[in-house]
């Protein structure tokens, strides 16, 4: 698999990553290798055969909808890397 | 009697005796913690003041008679740092989770809470569990206190290393493609990786959340059985939890193998592994074949298949689950941006190390339009085609044996710089992983060079009781081993 500089400022892009040039060229390689490994999987036929995402037949969890957790703010914003009016702060989202 | 040196159990049960106070064995534990954590650096964070409290505050419950049932009420203990504690840092060895005190306990330490555990602090791992070394940790590499020159395996490595470091009793970590057993290995130490299901990942900061779960390490096989009987349990906050009938795995420590039926994959025993490691694996074998197992050799498709698959589930699920982590609602946040894009972008390549990148790179790109198919579908089938193999051989075997690891402890530096080769290392665990089942890692030699080797069981899933027996009956069967720097000193057992 050639993976491209395009490749990776579209991938950088989806992982919100802000790459540097030397992490860009870093990444390039590895992920070369990395994907021309997993190819691998090719070889295997697997036509026909169920995709699986989990190894038992899980079903939705559903519950009324009823507010259970008590409302904390405090100590959810004790965390916070920066606190306005009781909410989380962040730069403005549009003009 | 340097009480430091004694199992979970043996702790557990001079505690109830009276004979020492769980504040005696918090202060003999920090005291070898203060001694050797400089070298070996398994702790992110040690509690010290809050672990004497609490022990304080346990004894009382102790002597009152509230915590008779629980065999390990008093015993300190520690936990990876992906484990959520409320208000003690939970960082996952990441700068991206800088200064992240949970407002709420794992159901894994809820667990423990109410039968009496006493934490002593956070343990060092891989970042965000990503890694087979402990090296990616941004809080520097844990050393293997069997050598310091060589990495403790990963990503639990902090919780291995500790317990063969003796600066804890037993640690809880997590297991997502080997994380528990493959540390456990370099260590010399017993790690459990329950059925998928079985423990509730409330808590677990995830990394992929279709492979997580966490288990026990310990000094031995006795201690991981009832450490497993505090923390499994359903709970409905885990919607893969799973709801099974209770059992006691403390019922399966029997030293008796007769009549199980035992398959070695000659997959397992291929390329790649380390001839000293094969050795004592299949001497293992043979150990339990003369206490009555009966031991086969057979041919198991997909193993190398496995790791290409893992990757791509594990990654795609890493680039989901790591979105969260943006700079806004805790943790570390870049100090200087324009606007809202840039604060995510600048602060998550700030915040993540390079493996942690690399991953989400990778999960982004497999399931991006265009190639979801070819990659992550992909995986989801050889996943289903890697659980059928797995389906099949145990209609003929009640467990499969093979090493953990295809080698020893590397040397720190080794794999670093290379991530496929790295990747390879974790052949004998990941499967287990994709197919939800439990498997154990306990010693079961040395290598030339002194360090010790591991050997894998895995079962059918909700068998830990089988693998528990089976690991019970080997362990009686081989020597029990420590770091050198510990033999010779008071109460030392040097086999």
């Amino acid at each position: 698999m050639i993976v491209t500089d395009e490749t990776i400022e579209y991938v950088a892009a989806l992982a919100k990553l802000d790459l540097t040039d030397e992490e860009k060229a870093r990444a390039k390689v590895d992920l070369g290798n990395i994907l021309d490994y997993v190819e691998k999987m090719n070889e295997l036929d697997t036509e026909g055969v169920e995709p699986m995402s989990h190894v038992f037949p899980y079903n939705n969890v559903f519950r009324d909808d009823v507010v259970t957790n008590g409302a904390d703010p405090d100590s959810i914003l004790k965390n916070a890397p920066q606190v306005k009016d009781g909410g989380f702060a962040v730069p403005p989202t549009f003009d | 009697m340097d009480i430091t040196k004694l199992t979970a159990l043996e702790l557990g049960k001079l505690i109830k005796s009276g004979k020492i106070t769980s504040m005696d064995a918090v202060r003999a534990q920090f005291e070898k913690i203060e001694e050797r954590d400089e070298t070996y650096n398994c702790y992110i964070t040690l509690t010290k003041d809050q672990a004497l409290q609490r022990a304080e505050a346990v004894q009382r419950q102790i002597e009152a008679g509230e915590l008779d049932e629980s065999p390990l009420a008093g015993v300190p203990m520690a936990v990876k740092d992906n484990i959520c504690t409320k208000g003690v840092l939970t960082s996952c060895a990441s700068r991206i989770l800088d200064g992240f005190e949970p407002p709420y306990d794992a159901h894994v330490m809820e667990k423990l809470d109410q039968a009496g555990a006493v934490m002593l602090g956070k343990l060092n791992m891989d970042e965000f569990a990503m890694g087979s070394t402990t090296e990616t940790s941004y809080y520097g590499p844990t050393r293997n206190p069997w050598n310091t020159d060589r990495v403790p395996g990963g990503s639990s490595g902090g919780a291995a290393a500790a317990v063969a470091a003796r600066e804890t009793w037993y640690a809880l970590g997590s297991d997502t493609g080997g994380s528990i057993r493959q540390p456990s290995s370099f260590c010399g130490v017993t790690g459990i990786k329950p059925t998928y299901g079985r423990v509730s990942r409330y808590g677990l900061i995830a990394y992929a959340s279709s492979l997580d779960q966490i288990g026990p390490i310990a000094r031995n096989v006795s201690d991981c059985a009832a450490i497993l009987d505090l923390i499994c349990g359903y709970d409905r906050r885990d919607s893969t939890s799973v709801a099974c009938p209770e059992e006691k795995f403390t019922d399966a420590l029997v030293d008796d193998v007769k009549g199980l039926r035992i398959g070695i994959p000659n997959s397992y025993l291929g390329e790649g592994l380390d001839p000293q490691v094969k050795a004592a694996v299949t001497e293992a074998a043979r150990k339990l074949e003369k206490k009555g197992a009966s031991v086969e050799y057979f041919d198991m498709g997909m193993v190398d298949y496995a790791i290409p698959a893992y990757y791509v589930i594990a990654s795609a699920e890493a680039s989901s689950n790591l979105s969260r982590f943006d700079g806004v609602k805790y943790g570390y946040r870049t100090p200087v941006f324009e606007d809202l894009q840039q604060l995510y972008k600048k602060t998550r390549d700030e915040g993540f190390g390079m493996e942690v990148k690399r991953r989400m790179m990778i999960g982004a790109f497999v399931l991006s339009s265009g190639y979801y198919d070819a990659y992550y579908i992909k995986a989801l089938k050889v996943k289903a085609l890697i659980k059928k193999g797995f389906d099949q051989a145990f209609e003929k075997y009640d467990l499969i044996l093979g090493p953990t690891a295809p080698t020893t402890a590397l040397r720190i530096g080794e794999n670093l710089s290379d991530p496929l080769k790295m990747y390879l290392g974790d052949i004998y665990t990941v499967s287990v992983n994709l197919a939800g089942l439990p498997g154990i890692s306990l010693p079961c030699g040395l290598d030339s060079e002194g360090m010790p080797i591991g050997v894998q069981m895995i079962g059918q899933t909700f068998s830990e009781k089988t693998l528990i027996r089976a690991a019970y009956s080997l362990e009686k069967e081989i020597s029990q081993m420590e770091p050198a720097f510990l033999a010779g000193q008071e109460g030392g057992e040097r086999a």
